[in-house]
């Protein structure tokens, strides 16, 4: 197994055994009339198979963004740059960037890579039953199990299959999208924010289900803004703020002590720590200040955050003045 | 002390409270803790004279309510204040911030000056005040109802679920402001959540957390300390 947990900057090639999705200097504008917004700047992760990854942040700091870029479902006014490798034993490494939108909808979306979208219930149909959506997902993507045998993977007996989706609770619709995202048989599942608005037994459960697919060999991408939902499943974090993943650690190491002064903030603020805020706002993605973008709520800020800090692969942090971890 | 007693709501056959009531005394922040689908929000709808229940009464400072939605007199309905899960669900898509914290104060022919101070207490910047909903974030949007809800100055706040949707730092900020209201009111305060970390910690200085089903009456259980 090679490492994961450090921000790799590009060159590296792959020599693991182990599929994985290798990003790197992901970056995403959007163009609007009079404003360009800058969701994701220079972007670095891996996550391969087996491995759990969250990504944490605010919201609106960019990360649903991401996930949607490496699906190809921006919509026209983004212009995407860098390079997000789907690298697979015994196939060539696949551009998510630069592949065109035919080997998108026929080689990667629901086979290669599945979405678990955020609140499934309104992603569902309401006219047609579970069950019928889940068929059509396997037959479209010429699924290797029926649609009884991914339900009762996920969680549901078959009768729950028969139902539509008003008739489904929250956690049921949960593990209907779980089964649906599994219907190709990917390897790389995205989760993006699969918890909003479910209680804590049902985060519990959809935690663990995130844990099985990791287990049974899958690599998971978990967006999120629940850091205690992060904690319980994810193998290492990213943390994102203004578009730029500003830390990457092993999630132990992550929850004893974060580097990162804003990822010791967003801690800081659990009710079961300080429940104390971050002072002052996130910045306008249209107006980033120069610099470091976390200065002006900084308590360590001085000048030389005026330069831009940038990670390394030996301090996954970046920050001119990261706090020292916890031993 | 804003009381409700011997609440019973029914959704067609099905009871969704069956003889629930509660206490929140002024100055105070009541924890309700419980399950999703249990009838939280049923007994928060009760308790701000949203909805009205099949048996039971609600009582404001000692007034009885004489009925609910329109049919309450206007000083008891302004007096409970309700901050919702979901923003979005929550608020008029064509109007913008400022216009949703003014609404209140426009439809009770007050000076609107409260709305600006308000939006800086909970740290919107006038250029997010200007935008609808759908520029902003749950966040931001969620602040904007947080000051809509404190505008006409509510003797009582139920916040249902107020921060599901929300991070922790925004969860922070929404908590300490209306604590700082309930300290500078008076005000009584119920919170409801499924989330007993943070009902413990927002109710852990001067507050207690009731376990679901509340009863009136009853000597309240306090929280496990978390």
């Amino acid at each position: 197994m090679t490492t994961t947990g450090t921000a790799t900057a590009g060159g590296a090639t792959a020599t693991a055994q182990a599929a994985r999705l290798r990003v790197a200097g992901l970056t995403v504008h959007f163009h609007l009339p009079d404003a360009t917004v800058h969701a994701v700047t220079e972007a670095a992760f891996q996550v391969e198979q087996g491995r759990c990854l969250a990504l944490v942040g605010e919201s609106g700091c960019g990360k649903s963004v991401m996930a949607h870029a490496l699906l190809g479902l921006l919509p026209g006014n983004a212009t995407v740059t860098g390079s997000a490798w789907l690298e697979q034993p015994g196939a060539p490494p696949l551009d998510l960037v630069a592949a065109p939108e035919r080997v998108l909808a026929r080689q990667v979306r629901g086979r290669l890579i599945g979405l678990i979208p955020q609140s499934p219930a309104a992603h569902l149909t309401p006219v047609r039953t579970a069950r019928a959506q889940l068929a059509e997902a396997v037959r479209e993507l010429g699924g290797r199990y029926p649609a009884d045998e991914l339900a009762e993977r996920a969680g549901l007996r078959p009768e729950d299959l028969d139902r539509y989706p008003h008739q489904l609770s929250g956690g049921m619709a949960q593990r209907v999208a779980n089964a649906i995202a599994q219907a190709g048989d990917p390897w790389l599942i995205l989760a993006d924010e699969p918890t909003t608005g479910l209680d804590r037994p049902l985060v519990d459960t959809t935690m663990a289900e995130l844990r099985r697919l990791c287990d049974d060999g899958r690599a998971v991408l978990l967006i999120t803004h629940d850091l205690r939902a992060a904690e319980q499943v994810a193998d290492d974090v990213a943390v994102m703020y203004a578009g730029r993943i500003v830390e990457i650690a092993p999630a132990a190491e992550f929850f004893r002590g974060p580097r990162h002064p804003y990822a010791a903030g967003l801690l800081d603020a659990l009710p079961t720590r300080a429940f104390t805020p971050i002072p002052g706002r996130p910045p306008e993605l249209t107006r980033l200040p120069g610099g470091c973008a976390f200065r002006p709520r900084c308590a360590r800020a001085d000048d030389a955050c005026a330069e831009p800090p940038r990670m390394t692969p030996d301090a996954p942090v970046a920050c001119h003045h990261p706090l020292e971890r916890h031993a | 002390m804003l009381e409700a007693h011997d609440i019973t709501v029914r959704y067609g056959r099905r009871r969704v409270l069956d003889g629930v009531g509660i206490a929140v005394p002024p100055g105070t922040t009541v924890g309700l803790a419980g399950p999703s689908g249990c009838g939280k929000s049923t007994l928060a709808r009760v308790l701000a004279l949203l909805q009205r229940p099949a048996a039971g009464h609600v009582v404001i400072d000692g007034t009885p309510a004489p009925g609910w939605r329109h049919r309450a007199p206007r000083e008891l309905r302004t007096a409970v204040a309700l901050v919702f899960q979901q923003p979005r669900l929550a608020v008029d898509p064509r109007f913008t911030l400022a216009e949703i914290i003014e609404e209140p104060l426009r439809a009770n022919r007050r000076p609107v000056d409260r709305a600006a101070e308000l939006a800086e207490e909970l740290g919107l910047t006038p250029d997010l005040l200007t935008r609808r909903p759908h520029e902003v974030s749950d966040g931001q949007l969620q602040r904007a109802c947080v000051a809509r809800a404190l505008a006409l100055r509510p003797r009582y706040l139920i916040c249902d679920e107020m921060t599901t949707m929300l991070d922790v730092s925004t969860q922070a900020h929404l908590v300490a402001r209306i604590e700082a209201y309930r300290e500078a009111a008076g005000a009584g305060v119920l919170a409801i959540s499924h989330d007993t970390d943070l009902l413990a910690r927002w109710c852990g200085g001067k507050g207690r957390v009731l376990a679901w089903p509340p009863r009136s009456g009853r000597v309240p259980r306090p929280a496990a300390s978390g």
